[in-house]
């Protein structure tokens, strides 16, 4: 299996949450976990959260442009933005867990680049016009073999 | 589903609980910012933030509740979080957040 799906948004708040759920519905379809599936929202989220908030700067004219590929082993995310691109390096010196800093040095901002990196399996990011995330989640085909699956939900203690 | 709802309980002039029932996310988040900002400003009260009825938040939800924190420090007021579900729970240990903010998942401990 190989399917692409596609979708533009405005780059506005108001559509993070449509986005959402687009790819809620296309990971269930693949068969991932629960708690996968919400690990693949908060990843799409941040990424689109940040072409919102950097890319276009306070004019209302932007979109961002999400490609969902369907794989057999795996789901690609690609977010992108043509507006302002950010320094990634730069970017992500300044952002990752909170260990040993005080509530003062803490950036509001920085956590969704390390966010985005925990939850997936591989990440690139390009910043040469505008900015792409390209995200990758792989599907473990063990655990949603079907013949297993009512197995599998049984609590295990 | 998409939106969030932020109930107010002004139990004691000196406490200030919020019941949120939603998801925190880029649109939500400048409501949330704006409510808990007003509560944590009032020098020596007490904000509550009661997440059990969060079903989603993300990198934004975390950094208002960095900012009220952050606010609460220098008005002399104390921030709270409590209900939050292990989904919630889980990224602020990721991102390390569970040094610094104040959690009392009461609930979750009575269950174990």
């Amino acid at each position: 299996m190989s399917d692409i799906i596609e979708m533009v948004i405005p780059a506005k708040p108001d559509y993070v949450g449509v986005a959402r759920l687009t790819v809620s519905g296309i990971a269930s379809r693949m068969g991932y976990t629960f708690d996968e599936i919400e690990d693949i929202k908060i990843a799409v989220s941040e990424a689109i959260t940040n072409a919102v908030n950097h890319a276009y700067g306070t004019e209302d004219k932007g979109e961002i442009h999400l490609s969902f590929g369907m794989y057999d082993d795996k789901i690609e995310i690609t977010v992108t933005d043509k507006g302002k691109s950010f320094d990634v390096e730069a970017t992500k010196l300044s952002t990752g867990p909170v260990n040993g800093k005080s509530v003062e040095q803490i950036n509001e901002g920085g956590l969704g680049l390390f966010l985005i990196e925990t939850l997936m399996d591989k990440v690139e990011i390009s910043d040469e016009a505008g900015v792409v995330v390209m995200m990758t989640k792989y599907l473990n085909r063990d655990e949603v073999d079907e013949s297993v699956d009512q197995y599998k939900s049984a609590p295990s203690q | 589903m998409m939106n969030l709802q932020i109930q107010k309980k002004n139990t004691d002039d000196h406490i200030d609980e919020l019941v949120l029932i939603g998801e925190v996310d880029a649109y939500t988040a400048p409501k949330l910012k704006e409510t808990l900002l007003e509560a944590a400003q009032k020098q020596g009260q007490k904000v509550i933030v009661n997440l059990s009825g969060v079903q989603y938040m993300d990198s934004t939800g975390l950094g208002v509740f960095v900012g009220a924190l952050k606010s609460s420090q220098q008005s002399g007021s104390t921030l709270t979080l409590t209900g939050m579900t292990e989904r919630v729970e889980r990224l602020f240990e990721i991102t390390g957040l569970t040094e610094v903010i104040n959690i009392e998942n009461t609930q979750e401990e009575e269950a174990r």
